[in-house]
């Protein structure tokens, strides 16, 4: 069945643990959180094809551990914080993460933070609805106006 | 009777954690982050709660996907610190105080929060590196802590509104407490950040300023904000903020905001952090919402310096 749309599915270079995905990567997340124990990362490392079996994983999220693929995992129903445990089972920095995951290298990605991040502009909407912000702009409003639409939004919206 | 006196907001960012156990806060990548939580601790000092309810989420370490609750108070008598991989941080076991945090279940799961209570748990950066941050490094945390931890790693976590009403049935329960405390509430995590997929990286300032103001001024608004604008705009895990609201809304509306210091980035995340108390009016006197002098006397302070520094 094909994933049913959801209006932050506009959001680009995003996979949103949903409901959806938690159901699908349960495997791949139980398997993070094995790694938690050293036992099971010394198990995992000796022969990783063989200790996967235990997860009941589809071969495309067997295959995206095994080629740490952290971008597919995220779309297959991993979740960030539990996948990082894979990148710390490798040894590996979050850095080193968040460059597979950005198509960069540690250092330029590195140097995008110390600049200030990526900009959200041009990064807001695949479609491009919704290039401007929202919030940022009705912050401006002045508040007692904001105040008085509030109360008449919840009066119309709550009865 | 108990009573609130102020509310905290903070980011909760784990590399800041580590930074403080292998002793890096005096590198200048650090000090810029930790200088901007000096006057918080001397804040804190003169404060003196004689509790900290704590918003905070866990991040995969005392619960997995076999469990997700929504919000989840801690009734223990102590939390340990979680091994996240690397061992426990090395920081002090976190004191509970059960008899608050029953009371807080009773009332507000009457006020149809149906909240989960949980009587053993362990607790990860979310909750410790705040309390470091605020508390600094001490033998012992000086007071009491609950924990409240809110799901905001399975989406849809709950809404900025239900944080917020949340807020208020927590006030409400702290005030009806018999004994005397002085409890000063925080809500942590934040500010704008995404640290998964090809947008990793992503920080939005100008989102998280308009965020801090309104938290202040107009906090209803914030309720109201959906969940797409904060995945859109402050980054997927940006949605975290949502707990701030829980704090603001354990506040009366209106608040006077003590300090509030923001800088990029710490690790993947924009830091940002402010106190707020009860507005105290001209006519506040006399109607046991005076601060201690000595407390009034710090905020006076601060306020002064925000202004210079503004």
């Amino acid at each position: 069945m094909a994933r049913e749309q959801h209006d932050y599915d506009d959001i680009p270079g995003t996979f949103v643990f949903d409901q959806e995905r938690s159901r699908q990567g349960f495997g791949i997340n139980m398997f993070c959180m094995s790694l938690m124990k050293d036992e099971n990362r010394k198990a995992f490392k000796a022969n990783e094809a063989e200790y996967l079996k235990k997860f009941n994983l589809t071969p495309a999220q067997t295959d995206a551990i095994l080629k740490r693929d952290y971008n597919r995992m995220l779309e297959l129903g991993g979740n960030i914080y539990f996948t990082a445990k894979l990148g710390a089972t490798d040894g590996h920095s979050f850095r080193h993460l968040a460059a597979v995951m950005t198509g960069s290298t540690q250092e330029d990605y590195a140097n995008m933070m110390l600049a200030g991040g990526r900009s959200v502009e041009g990064n807001r909407s695949k479609s491009g609805k919704y290039n401007k912000p929202v919030a940022a702009k009705a912050a401006k409003k002045p508040a007692k106006k904001a105040k008085a639409k509030a109360r008449a939004k919840s009066r119309s919206k709550r009865g | 009777m108990a009573r609130i006196i102020a509310g905290v907001t903070s980011s909760h960012v784990p590399a800041i954690g580590a930074a403080i156990d292998n002793h890096q806060t005096e590198e200048p990548y650090w000090k810029r982050v930790f200088s901007g939580f000096e006057r918080s601790k001397e804040w804190m000092r003169q404060a003196k709660p004689d509790v900290v309810i704590l918003i905070y989420n866990d991040h995969a370490s005392a619960f997995s996907v076999e469990m997700v609750p929504t919000f989840a108070l801690g009734c223990a008598a102590e939390f340990p610190p979680a091994d996240e991989g690397w061992g426990p941080r090395p920081v002090p076991v976190v004191k509970g105080h059960p008899e608050l945090a029953a009371h807080i279940a009773q009332s507000v799961i009457l006020d149809e929060f149906d909240l989960t209570v949980v009587n053993k748990m362990e607790v990860d950066h979310g909750l410790t590196v705040p309390l470091n941050l605020l508390f600094g490094s001490p033998k012992e945390w000086p007071c009491p802590v609950i924990p409240l931890a809110v799901n905001v790693v399975l989406y849809p976590p709950p809404t900025g509104h239900r944080c917020f009403m949340l807020g208020r049935a927590i006030r409400k329960a702290v005030q009806s407490y018999p004994e005397d405390l002085r409890v000063v509430v925080f809500g942590t995590g934040g500010m704008s950040h995404q640290i998964s997929g090809p947008r990793a990286g992503l920080i939005n300032s100008k989102f998280d300023k308009a965020f801090l103001d309104n938290l202040s001024k107009n906090p209803q608004k914030l309720a109201r904000m959906p969940h797409l604008e904060y995945m859109r705009e402050a980054g997927a895990e940006g949605i975290e903020m949502v707990m701030w609201l829980v704090m603001r809304g354990a506040l009366d509306d209106k608040v006077d905001e003590v300090y509030r210091f923001y800088t990029v980035p710490a690790s993947n995340t924009a830091v940002g952090h402010i106190i707020l108390e009860p507005h105290r009016g001209k006519k506040a006197a006399g109607k046991g919402k005076k601060p201690a002098g000595k407390l009034k006397r710090a905020a006076a302070r601060a306020k002064a310096e925000v202004r210079r520094s503004k």
